[in-house]
């Protein structure tokens, strides 16, 4: 995949905000002090009486977001996902997702691809975070495709809405002209019957590269992009756990109340006996380092997602 | 103000108090303390102060009103309910189960209610936001947020006075309540808040502070609140815990307790006693 073309999905943010707000007049976007960052600073040039720079105060940002939606405007509250889901974890919970205001939440510099700033600002646990919040929408794109799309769709969801997006370039998969998204629906991105690779965020272009390793092994791997986490499609997971048997969960997240333990969650309450592994970040903190190479540090690359799958083939 | 609207306020406030001890006495739990050290400026809000109509209570061109402090929703229920947003009679509901009076404001289900609030420290900054939202949209509209000093202790509120103060929010009035007490105890043994007028001004507030119990002072204060031009503005009410019901005033112990039967009664008889002489001429 050497001369796909790769783009940051923050940077897909920025444009995405940008577009929306040419045509919607009611697309204010907030800030915290990180719009060269975030890329916010895209819908600052053409919008600077639209954007709102909080300072490094992030609580109040949220709570400023959750006023400005009263008043009939949609705001677009940008931080880094530490920040935003982590720092501000409480105002989003009872000022935003507690009277269900219609705020949309732009969470930039997601997992430990975020590199060379170390833990401190490597957040793996906004999914369990935000996830848990009632009403709450939890979403990742694959890619600057999906990750324009999604936007898109938040505004047009009435209701919040967590997008979390990455520093790290992610090759581009989907075709701009032929894509569409729903909030809630999965994407089978390729076909196969032996095992579901179901994955979100960087790890989608991660599940390909596996089911092309597996393929050369006989092993016929459906890879999904499930880029929402909730409200999660469940119907897609029953799917691939009845057709395929055996599934893989791939997210730059926490293994712990990620997408991971949704999938396994509709499977068990279904009653299914599919067996589950998760790659993701096990129970650590991350580490300074390039992204690239933290990421097959912590085994969120195709070739451990194969391994993976191997594995079961060897102990099931 | 003429004598007559000052006694027919003061007699509101008599019966926002009642209201606070009959919710709180039903929810057998509650706040009523703080609800009645800002009895007088809920009524003053809902009675004579802000832009709204009980019958369209989501008008758009509203003025807000933001409990920051919304422990003291007791207060805030019974100004609405006798202003018209919802029945009285529904006062002693609160807390109960499936009761539409949440133990703290929800504006999803109480009418009237511009903001959902009960953690510290977040009202404020929902109320800016609305500021900041009805401002670059022309609104005329302004926004109130009443906050107790207890909790200035809360970090965000100085994030969201810095906000107010940067963004020049013209149309935005911050109250504090200084009725010096809080749950540990009085607020300077509890966390020192030194001089409040003297930080909020620092912090590139107009202040005005003023006898919280005073409808004169009230109304000098809120037009001249009206008349600042390029940024907020605070108005410091310098209160009594308590205040109307005897055995509750400047007590520490009736931040957030229920009356019982004994102490309701008591506490609706010297109500009622000044009520009646408010009533009298």
């Amino acid at each position: 995949m050497a001369d796909v073309k790769k783009i940051a999905t923050r940077q897909s943010y920025g444009e995405a905000l940008k577009e929306l707000g040419a045509s919607h007049p009611d697309v204010v976007v907030l800030d915290a002090d990180l719009a060269n960052a975030t890329k916010t600073e895209i819908f600052k040039k053409a919008f600077p009486e639209r954007h709102f720079d909080c300072g490094i105060a992030e609580a109040n940002m949220m709570c400023v977001a959750a006023g400005l939606s009263t008043t009939g405007l949609v705001p677009f509250a940008s931080s880094f996902a530490m920040f935003a889901a982590g720092r501000a974890f409480e105002q989003v919970r009872n000022s935003i997702g507690y009277p269900h205001l219609n705020v949309k939440i732009g969470a930039t510099h997601g997992g430990i691809s975020v590199g060379e700033d170390g833990a401190s600002h490597q957040c793996c646990e906004d999914f369990a975070l935000m996830r848990s919040i009632p009403g709450m929408v939890v979403m990742s794109p694959a890619d600057d495709v999906e990750a324009k799309a999604m936007v898109k769709a938040a505004y047009e969801h009435q209701g919040p809405v967590y997008m979390r997006f990455s520093r790290y370039g992610a090759p581009v998969i989907h075709d701009p002209d032929r894509f569409t998204f729903e909030i809630g629906k999965g994407e089978v991105l390729r076909e196969g019957t032996d095992v579901a690779l179901i994955a979100n965020g960087p790890l989608v272009a991660e599940a390909l590269e596996a089911a092309e390793l597996l393929a050369a092994q006989g092993i016929s791997a459906r890879v999904i992009d499930m880029a929402t986490v909730k409200p999660l499609d469940e119907a897609l997971v029953l799917e691939a756990a009845r057709e395929c048997g055996k599934i893989v969960t791939c997210e730059e997240h926490s293994v712990i109340g990620g997408l991971g333990e949704a999938v396994c969650a509709v499977i068990a309450e279904h009653g299914l006996a599919c067996p589950v592994r998760r790659v993701g970040v096990n129970d650590e903190f991350g580490h300074s380092g390039p992204a690239g190479a933290l990421l097959k540090q912590f085994g969120l690359c195709g070739e451990r997602i194969a391994d993976v799958v191997r594995r079961m083939y060897k102990y099931s | 103000m003429t004598k007559a609207e000052e006694k027919a306020l003061q007699a509101m406030a008599c019966r926002v108090r009642m209201g606070v001890l009959t919710a709180t006495h039903g929810a057998k739990a509650g706040h009523p303390g703080g609800s009645l050290s800002a009895a007088d400026v809920f009524t003053y809000l809902y009675f004579k102060e802000l832009n709204i109509d009980p019958a369209d209570p989501k008008k758009p061109d509203r003025d807000r009103f933001v409990l920051s402090k919304g422990h003291t929703a007791p207060g805030l229920y019974a100004a609405l309910a006798y202003r018209g947003f919802f029945p009285v009679d529904d006062l002693p509901t609160l807390r109960h189960i499936d009761s539409y009076l949440q133990g703290h404001p929800n504006m999803d289900t109480v009418p009237g209610v511009d903001m959902s609030t009960g953690s510290l420290g977040q009202g404020i900054s929902c109320a800016a936001g609305m500021a900041l939202g009805l401002k670059k949209q022309g609104s005329a509209a302004r926004v109130y947020t009443l906050l107790g000093d207890g909790e200035m202790q809360e970090g965000q509120v100085w994030e969201a006075l810095m906000f107010a103060a940067h963004y020049k929010l013209d149309n935005f009035c911050v109250i504090i309540d200084h009725n010096g007490l809080q749950i540990d105890g009085p607020n300077e043994k509890v966390m020192g808040l030194g001089s409040i007028p003297d930080k909020l001004r620092a912090f590139g507030l107009d202040v005005f502070q003023i006898d919280g119990h005073d409808f004169e002072a009230m109304e000098g204060a809120f037009h001249a609140a009206r008349q600042v031009k390029g940024k907020p503005c605070a108005i410091v009410l310098e209160t009594t815990k308590g205040k109307g019901v005897s055995y509750m005033e400047g007590q520490v112990g009736w931040h957030g307790k229920a009356p019982n039967d004994e102490e309701y009664a008591q506490g609706m008889a010297e109500l009622s006693a000044q009520l009646a002489e408010l009533e009298a001429v």
